[in-house]
């Protein structure tokens, strides 16, 4: 493909800004969400059909592997939402500055994972 | 129209999802009959039956602009969407499923 575009394409100088790792961290935590759709209804049906499936359900996502990816889809939803309200209020015209969007960016990165750690002490202590 | 589809089922989800958060992190229900009890309480129906179709109005929204961007094979991407589609509609008819037994006392 011919193109007159600039290219810029020095690796050592090349860096993410944080408006680059929310946007894709809310990408990959989108597609997390999606591949777990699946499960998450196969399980609701199943905790809602009786005390036994209930049971088989609550035992499912007690094992540690489940609680692993709970605790990274948790991350997702939280990552997600968080950087959600900021993808919104920039569709506002709130935060659109450099400064302010570097800053909102880390907000975002920074409150999913502050209440992810309130969250997954939360469950260890009721589990 | 996706772009705004987008946007107006952010809103809700962001709304209901921080509630099913705050109740599940406060007051997870401990058997069956608690979660029966919680599911079919007239709010959280409603809730629950609107969040079904605009979660996955939201989701084929997402993981169609992620499979515009990196699957460009024409095929490949009309497979994926297919595939996601179906199993985006399975997924909800189940769960809904599990709703209304839930509300006839099955």
């Amino acid at each position: 493909m011919q193109t007159t575009r600039p290219v810029f394409l020095d690796l050592w100088r090349i860096k993410l800004p944080a408006t680059g790792i929310v946007s894709i961290l809310h990408r990959i935590s989108g597609v997390l969400m999606v591949l777990a759709i699946p499960a998450a209804a196969v399980l609701f049906h199943q905790a809602l059909s009786g005390p036994d499936g209930f049971a088989a359900a609550a035992g499912f996502l007690a094992s540690w592997p489940v609680r692993l990816a709970l605790l990274v889809l948790a991350w997702g939803l939280l990552h997600h939402l968080f950087a959600g309200v900021r993808y919104l209020l920039l569709d506002l015209g709130i935060g659109l500055e450099r400064a302010a969007a570097r800053q909102s960016a880390w907000t975002a990165i920074v409150a999913a994972l502050a209440v992810l750690v309130v969250l997954a002490v939360n469950l260890g202590v009721t589990l | 129209m996706a772009w705004i589809i987008q946007r107006a089922t952010a809103i809700y989800l962001g709304l209901f999802l921080g509630y099913l958060l705050i109740h599940f992190t406060l007051a997870p229900p401990a058997d069956h009959a608690a979660l029966r009890a919680w599911v079919t309480q007239p709010l959280v129906s409603a809730g629950l039956l609107l969040f079904l179709p605009v979660l996955l109005a939201h989701a084929w929204v997402g993981i169609r602009d992620v499979l515009i961007d990196y699957v460009h094979t024409l095929g490949a991407r009309v497979a994926l969407l297919t595939l996601f589609a179906f199993a985006f509609l399975a997924s909800g008819l189940w769960a809904l499923k599990a709703i209304i037994a839930a509300g006839l006392g099955a």
